[in-house]
C-alpha cells in the first residue's frame, strides 16, 4: 500500500478527466482559431470548459485567460499589470514573504528591473495582518499581490480585506489562489480581487493547463506577444486537450468542494490528533482555525524533515515538506522562516496534504508508520558524534 | 541486506548501484548535493546539478530508490573550509580523504542507518575484507593499481570501514565501463571527473582567493639562504615540489644553474623558499591525526609509505609517537613530501594507517 499524501504538489486525475482529454487529443484536433469546422469544434471545447471554470470562481466566461498553469498565471497577472501600470509612476509592489516561488521570484526578477518591492512578514498565526499590509502601502503601490490559501501550511488569508485597503491607495489586487481553488468555495467577486490565478493539476485536472481571471476594465498587458489568441490577452495555439480536462476538473470540483471539504477536513483532523497524541515533540505550524481542509504542515522536534521524508518513503508514504530546490534537495521552508520561526523548526516540520482519493485507512497506515520512524531518526541523532542539525 | 550507495553520477559509483542491485540487495541511491555554484555560471549550466541528474537517470534504469540530500552547509564546513585554510597555511589539502571520512563515511552514513540501511556503498577503487583471525575489517587497494583510491581512504575508522562497501574494487577500470554499457547505463561512456570536483574550471587559486583575499598571503620568494629571488601573489599559489609558475626570469647564481623548485613554504612569514631539486629529496617526515587501522604498534613497523596519490609507496619504518602522530623514516630520499597531504602506510596491499604530514 503506497498512501500519497501529497496533493498540495499535485493531485492524480479525477474519474474521468483522463478520458476527457483523450478523447480531445484524438477527436478535436483544430486549431481554435481556425474559421472552418474543426476550428469551430476545438473553440467549442474550450467555451465549453471556459463556462465551467467560470462557474468554479463565480466569473464571467469573458474573464478567463487559459495559460499553462499557476507560475503563469501568476506571472501574467504581476508583470503583466506592472507593465500598464508602469506609465503612472506607481512603482512599488507588495506581497506577503509566504507567497509561491511564482510571485516572489517574479517580484525579484522586477525589482532589477528598477521595480522597489515589499514583502510583508507575518507571525506565528500563518495569516498576514491587515495593519502590516496597511504599513506596508504607498501611494506609489501599484500592485498588491497575496496568495488566498498557503501551499505549505495551509492557511487561508483575509483576501477580501487586503483587496479593499489596496484599492483604497489606488493600488491593483492579485491573488494567488491555487491552493484554494476546487478545495474551498472561491468567489472572485467577494474577494474583490482584479485578478486570481488558478492550476488545474491542484484539483485533479491536468498538468499545463490552467486559467488567469482578470476582472473586466483591469487594466494589463500580455507578457506572450503573438497571435490574437485569448482575445489578445495571451498568444500561442491553445492547448484544447488540457483545457478540457480543466474544464471537466472544474465542474466536478465545484460539485464535490461541500462534500469533501468536510469529509476531508475531517480525515485531516484525525491525522493531526492522532500525531500530536502518538509522537511526542510535535505541533501544528500556523493557525489551525483558518486553513483550507486538506493541509497540516506538523514540526517533529530534533528530526530533520529531509531523512523522515525519506524514511516515509521508503516505507510507502508520500509527503513533502514545502518547497524544493532544482536538484531536488529540500531547503529551509520560506514560510515558516516568513512566519518567524527558529531555523530548526524551518528544517523539521512536514507538510501532510490529501485528496480526493484519500481514505481513513491511509490515516490509519501513516499513523501506523511514524512514530517508529521519529523515534529512530531521533535515536541516531542522539549518538555522541553524530551532527547536530536542526536542533533546538 | 538494505545498502545505501552514495550516487555521483559517475560510472563507477552507478556500477557499484548495479552490481549490489543485481545481488539481490536493496538498493537506495542517495546523492549529495554538496556545493551550488550555479549564481556564478552561465544561465542553464551547473556542473553539479549535471551530475545529480545522471545519478537520477541510473537509479531510474536500476529500478532503485534515489534521493538528493542537501549537505551544502555540512560539505562546506568539513571539506571546503579545511581546503581554503590549509591552502592558505602553506600546505596541501586532501579535500577528497575528508570527505570520504568526514562526510560519506559520517554524515552519509548516519543518514543511512536512519533507513534501516546496514551498509553505506561507493564506487572507490578500493576493497574491504574481513580477516578471519581477527575478525577486524582491513581496507585493501583496488585490484585496479593505476585507479586505486585507498590512499583517500585512510582516515576512515575501524566502525566506519565495517559499515563501508566498494563493489567496483575488484575490478579493473575497463571490466567497469564494460559492465555499464552491458547494463546499458547512461553514464557507461562519461568520462573520469578529475581534478576536485568543487573547484569550478580547476583554477583552484582563484577559488581560494575569493574565499580568503590575498592580500593576506602574499610576500617574497627566497631562496634557502634567505635572499629574496622574487615576490609572490599569495603562499596558496603553491605546493612544495612545484617548479612552473614561480615568476623568476633568473635564477639565482647566475644562467647556468640547475632550475630551482619550491621546497618550504613559511606562512609565518609568508615566504616562498626555492632550491635545487636535490633539496627536495627527504627521508623522514611526522604525521598528525594518525589513523591506525591495526592497534596502534608498539615498536617500529615496516611498511612501504605513500605521500600523494600519483606516489609509488617506498619502503619505510613508521613507529607511534604519541598525540597521534608517528614518524616515518624512508629506506632512500623521497622527492616533495608536501605539508597538509597524507602519508598512508600499507602491509602489501592492505592498509595499516596514515596521517596528515606536518
Amino acid at each position: 500500500m503506497r498512501v500519497y499524501f501529497d496533493y498540495n504538489a499535485t493531485s492524480p486525475l479525477a474519474p474521468g478527466v483522463a478520458d476527457a482529454v483523450d478523447r480531445a487529443t484524438r477527436e478535436i484536433f483544430g486549431n481554435a482559431s481556425s474559421v472552418h469546422h474543426f476550428g469551430q469544434q476545438a473553440k467549442a471545447a474550450m467555451d465549453d470548459a471556459r463556462s465551467s471554470v467560470a462557474r468554479l470562481i463565480s466569473a464571467d466566461p469573458s474573464e478567463i485567460v487559459f495559460t499553462s498553469g499557476g507560475t503563469e498565471s501568476d506571472n501574467f497577472a504581476i508583470r503583466g499589470m506592472a507593465e500598464a501600470l508602469e506609465a503612472t509612476g506607481r512603482r512599488h509592489l507588495v506581497a506577503t514573504a509566504i507567497e509561491h516561488e511564482a510571485v516572489l521570484n517574479t517580484f525579484k526578477a522586477l525589482a532589477r528591473r528598477g521595480w522597489s518591492t515589499t514583502l510583508v512578514q507575518l507571525d506565528q498565526s500563518g495569516v498576514v495582518s491587515l495593519d502590516r499590509i496597511r504599513e506596508a502601502l504607498t501611494d506609489e503601490t501599484a500592485l498588491v499581490s497575496v496568495m488566498h490559501a498557503n501551499n505549505e501550511i495551509g492557511t487561508i488569508q483575509p483576501i477580501a480585506e487586503i483587496a479593499a485597503i489596496a484599492h483604497g491607495r489606488g493600488a491593483l489586487m492579485h491573488t494567488d489562489a491555487v491552493q484554494s481553488v476546487g478545495k474551498i468555495p472561491v468567489d472572485v467577486r467577494a474577494l474583490g480581487v482584479d485578478a486570481l490565478a488558478l492550476s488545474a493539476h491542484k484539483f485533479n485536472g491536468p498538468k499545463g493547463a490552467g486559467a488567469l481571471w482578470i476582472k473586466r476594465g483591469t487594466r494589463m498587458q500580455p507578457i506572450l506577444t503573438g497571435g490574437k489568441h485569448e482575445r489578445n490577452r495571451r498568444a500561442g495555439t491553445e492547448n484544447v486537450p488540457a483545457i478540457a480536462g480543466l474544464g471537466l476538473a472544474a465542474r466536478l470540483a465545484l460539485a464535490k468542494i461541500p462534500g469533501e471539504a468536510g469529509r476531508l477536513g475531517a480525515l485531516r483532523d484525525r491525522l493531526e490528533e492522532e500525531i500530536l497524541r502518538q509522537v511526542p515533540g510535535t505541533a501544528i505550524n500556523g493557525l489551525r482555525t483558518a486553513r483550507v481542509p486538506n493541509t497540516t504542515n506538523i514540526s517533529f522536534d530534533r528530526v530533520e524533515a529531509e531523512s523522515l521524508l525519506i524514511a516515509l518513503d521508503l516505507d510507502g508514504v508520500a509527503i513533502s515538506t514545502g518547497s524544493a530546490c532544482s536538484s531536488g534537495t529540500l531547503e529551509p521552508s520560506h514560510v515558516l522562516r516568513a512566519m518567524g520561526f527558529p531555523t530548526h523548526r524551518t528544517q523539521n516540520s512536514l507538510r501532510f496534504s490529501l485528496g480526493i482519493f484519500s481514505t481513513e485507512e491511509e490515516v490509519d497506515r501513516v499513523v501506523a508508520v511514524l512514530p517508529r520512524l521519529v523515534e529512530k531518526l531521533r535515536s541516531l541523532r542522539s549518538r555522541p558524534g553524530a551532527q547536530a542539525v536542526g536542533r533546538t | 541486506m538494505r545498502i545505501v550507495v552514495a550516487m555521483s553520477g559517475g560510472v563507477d559509483s552507478s556500477v557499484a548501484a548495479a552490481l549490489l542491485a543485481e545481488q539481490g540487495h536493496d538498493v537506495i541511491g542517495l546523492s549529495m548535493q554538496l556545493y551550488d555554484f550555479s549564481g556564478d555560471r552561465p544561465f542553464g549550466s551547473c556542473c553539479s546539478l549535471e551530475d545529480l541528474h545522471d545519478a537520477r537517470r541510473v537509479a531510474a534504469a536500476l529500478n532503485i530508490p534515489h534521493y538528493i540530500m542537501n549537505f551544502e552547509r555540512q560539505f562546506d564546513e568539513q571539506v571546503i573550509a579545511n581546503f581554503v585554510r590549509e591552502y592558505s597555511a602553506g600546505r596541501t589539502p586532501l579535500p577528497c580523504a575528508h570527505c570520504n571520512s568526514d562526510l560519506k563515511f559520517a554524515t552519509l552514513a548516519d543518514r543511512a542507518s536512519g533507513f534501516g540501511a546496514d551498509a553505506v556503498a561507493t564506487g572507490h577503487y578500493a576493497r574491504v575484507e574481513r580477516d578471519p583471525v581477527s575478525g577486524r575489517h582491513l581496507l585493501r587497494r583496488g585490484v585496479d593499481a593505476t585507479k586505486d583510491q585507498a590512499y583517500f581512504l585512510f582516515s576512515l575508522t575501524r566502525d566506519q570501514l565495517a559499515r563501508a562497501c566498494f563493489p567496483v574494487g575488484d575490478r579493473d577500470k575497463e571490466a567497469v565501463r564494460a559492465y555499464a554499457r552491458h547494463r546499458r547505463l547512461p553514464v557507461a561512456d562519461k568520462p573520469d571527473s578529475q581534478e576536485i570536483c568543487f573547484v569550478p574550471d580547476h583554477d583552484y587559486k582563484s577559488f581560494i582567493e575569493r574565499r580568503a583575499p590575498p592580500s593576506s598571503t602574499n610576500g617574497a620568494i627566497v631562496d634557502q639562504a634567505g635572499r629574496v629571488v622574487g615576490q609572490h601573489g599569495g603562499i596558496h599559489r603553491f605546493t612544495v615540489g612545484q617548479r612552473k609558475g614561480l615568476g623568476l626570469v633568473t635564477a639565482p647564481g647566475g644562467a647556468n644553474s640547475a632550475p630551482l623548485y619550491v621546497v618550504a613554504l613559511r606562512p609565518g612569514e609568508r615566504q616562498v623558499v626555492v632550491g635545487p631539486k636535490q633539496s627536495l629529496e627527504q627521508t623522514r617526515l611526522t604525521a598528525s591525526g594518525v589513523n591506525w587501522m591495526i592497534d596502534v604498534p608498539a615498536g617500529v613497523l615496516r611498511v612501504t609509505a605513500q605521500i600523494r596519490h600519483r606516489h609509488h609507496p617506498a619502503p619505510a619504518t613508521v613507529r607511534s609517537i604519541g598525540d597521534g602522530r608517528a614518524e616515518v623514516i624512508f629506506d632512500a630520499p623521497q622527492l616533495a613530501i608536501a605539508p597538509g597531504q597524507a602519508a598512508v602506510f600499507y602491509d602489501g596491499d592492505v592498509v595499516v594507517g596514515g596521517g596528515w604530514i606536518d
